[in-house]
């Protein structure tokens, strides 16, 4: 039950959290913002590798292997593509 | 030991949040990125240290394979493909996602708690309905599915029976000790991809930044509901934010377009009559601007539209002294945003006055069109949100729309009872003059006509946005 609580608690207190962070957020930057959380998504790797810490059957590999695949691509991609957009915002601070 | 652990998870967020923290400005924003990779990594690390992999080679093998398959198309992938891309990368995770609770779900067996079990069955569904959700609006982004809305009739209805059969069957699933059978979930996987895919097929074109708001959030909560299979506290606080990250973005989409989040997933509309738009035109708008442009710009009112039209464009410009610039989707499907700054650049190097209006829905994802923008190398500090600039229309000589409709349409303010109405626009029917570079006449996604199509200060050049802006450069100097 212990147990239960604190997931209950971590969920909640990392929305609340989220929530205020994320709601300052210029819509300049939404797109970026929305690439990076898709990246953080990509967590899930981490139960995709739990997946083979315990003996496996062949099928439970391949299905194993395509999660980690799937998870990294959209990781990797996600982490990358943000920053593709991020370098292209400039500012020249011309005097006016 | 324990204890050592939630330290080290805790640091974990706490770098995940400064990454977050950092999104303030475009250039901390980079740092931020970094940031948040970093925190990955490090939870990546540490799941590694804690745990006693098995088969190394197999996870080594798979993790360089994504690593690979992903960096090449990130770094190969078009700008115009972004919103597709950002979709498909998301199914991917959504996809990860069921297959991991596929797993825990079949090989757990009776041995799991009951909320490893309940968080299994949702991700589960939450996980393939997302998986095809995105993989349909990725389609639909990059133009190989129709954009339009494609709709089954009793849509709703079929819809709702398919939720029915899901919860139904999750039931049944639970209580005769089913829940571990691999046919089963099967089946269950099946027919949640398969309401994905019915939800999904029936929001196109403009609804699409709310659709992929919300399947952002959908792949936070599928990845928060595995770190409940697995007890994994660091899966289940970067899910949770990706969640609330989404859950944000979707609120902010639909308010934008004052659309209510349900109606618009479950497809209610009011019926609503097409004659509504004449008559906005007429009752509403013409009297309004008759008097403004014989008063206010000084047209002669009884001119044929036509024949003012070309010949006037470049006097227009170049008398004017502050512009506005408003892009829609339009410029980034001609691929018209290095025309555009170009023209920016020639109307600022003869001393002109010149800023971007940006509605927070036009695009396909939430700030699509800053992204377009800033690939054409336009200064983000001359980006203006809707509530900063819409004061300053009143005093503007000119306003250049460049393949936007809906965003504009003063319909949605000055009638009632269209789809749009009460949706927040840029009032670019303020402004002295208007110049409008869009495709065709038609209305916008939203079928609504446009009243300011048939405005007397408003100018038609209309045709592929690349090409008129072109002959707008043309005409300046």
């Amino acid at each position: 039950m212990t147990d239960l609580v604190l997931m209950l608690a971590v969920f909640v207190l990392s929305f609340i959290i989220g929530y205020f962070l994320i709601s300052r957020v210029p819509p300049l930057l939404h797109t970026p913002l929305m690439s990076m959380a898709n990246a953080i998504s990509a967590v899930v790797i981490l139960g995709a590798v739990l997946l083979f810490t315990v003996k496996a059957n062949f099928l439970v590999k391949v299905l194993g292997s395509i999660a980690i695949i799937a998870a990294t691509f959209n990781m990797v991609g996600g982490f990358v593509i943000t920053e593709r957009m991020l370098k292209m915002f400039k500012k020249k601070t011309k005097s006016t | 030991m324990n204890w050592m652990h939630f330290l080290l998870d805790i640091l974990i967020i706490l770098i995940l949040i400064i990454g977050i923290w950092h999104f303030r400005t475009p250039r901390g924003a980079r740092v931020g990125n970094l940031t948040a990779a970093f925190a990955l990594l490090c939870a990546f690390l540490l799941m590694l240290m804690r745990n006693n992999i098995l088969e190394p080679e197999t996870v080594i093998i798979s993790l360089f394979i994504g690593t690979v398959i992903g960096w090449i198309v990130a770094i190969k992938v078009n700008m115009n493909q972004l919103p597709s891309m950002v979709a498909f990368q998301n199914g991917a995770g959504g996809m990860a996602a069921f297959i991991v609770s596929f797993v825990e779900l079949t090989r757990g067996g009776a041995s799991l708690t009951t909320t490893s079990k309940v968080a299994g069955l949702l991700g589960l569904i939450v996980g393939s309905i997302t998986f095809s959700a995105s993989m349909v609006a990725s389609g639909k982004l990059a133009n190989k599915l129709r954009q339009t809305p494609t709709t089954f009739p009793a849509h709703r209805w079929i819809l709702g029976l398919n939720l029915l059969i899901v919860v139904v069957l999750s039931i049944l699933s639970w209580t005769s000790g089913n829940l571990f059978n691999a046919g089963y979930l099967l089946v269950l996987i099946s027919l949640s991809v398969a309401m994905g895919i019915i939800f999904s097929m029936r929001i196109g074109g403009a609804d699409m930044p709310v659709m992929i708001s919300f399947l952002n959030a959908a792949t936070g909560l599928t990845a928060a509901l595995c770190g409940m299979i697995i007890k994994n506290r660091l899966l289940i606080a970067c899910g949770t934010t990706v969640a609330a990250s989404g859950s944000i973005l979707t609120h902010v989409m639909c308010k934008a377009m004052n659309r209510n989040f349900f109606k618009l997933f479950f497809g209610i509309q009011q019926k609503i009559s097409t004659k509504y738009s004449d008559r906005a035109s007429q009752n509403v708008e013409q009297p309004n601007l008759v008097e403004k442009s014989s008063s206010e710009t000084g047209l002669p009112t009884g001119e044929s539209k036509k024949s003012k039209d070309l010949a006037e464009m470049a006097p227009v410009m170049n008398s004017a002294e502050k512009i506005i610039i408003i892009p829609g989707y339009g410029m980034a499907l001609a691929h018209a945003q290095f025309k555009v700054c170009e023209l920016a650049t020639k109307f600022e190097e003869l001393g002109k006055d010149v800023k971007f209006a940006i509605h927070p829905v036009a695009g396909r994802m939430p700030g699509h069109m800053n992204v377009v923008l800033a690939e054409a190398d336009i200064e983000y500090d001359k980006l203006y949100e809707m509530d900063d600039i819409n004061p300053e229309f009143k005093d503007t000589d000119l306003v250049l729309i460049i393949g936007a409709c809906d965003v504009v349409n003063s319909a949605a303010i000055s009638v009632e009872g269209t789809p749009i109405s009460g949706m927040p626009i840029l009032m670019a029917h303020e402004a002295k003059r208007v110049i409008v570079c869009n495709l065709n006449e038609k209305p916008g996604y939203s079928g609504v006509e446009n009243p300011l199509y048939t405005n007397d200060k408003a100018i038609l050049f209309l045709g592929d946005a690349k090409k008129t802006v072109s002959q707008l450069v043309e005409m300046l100097g």
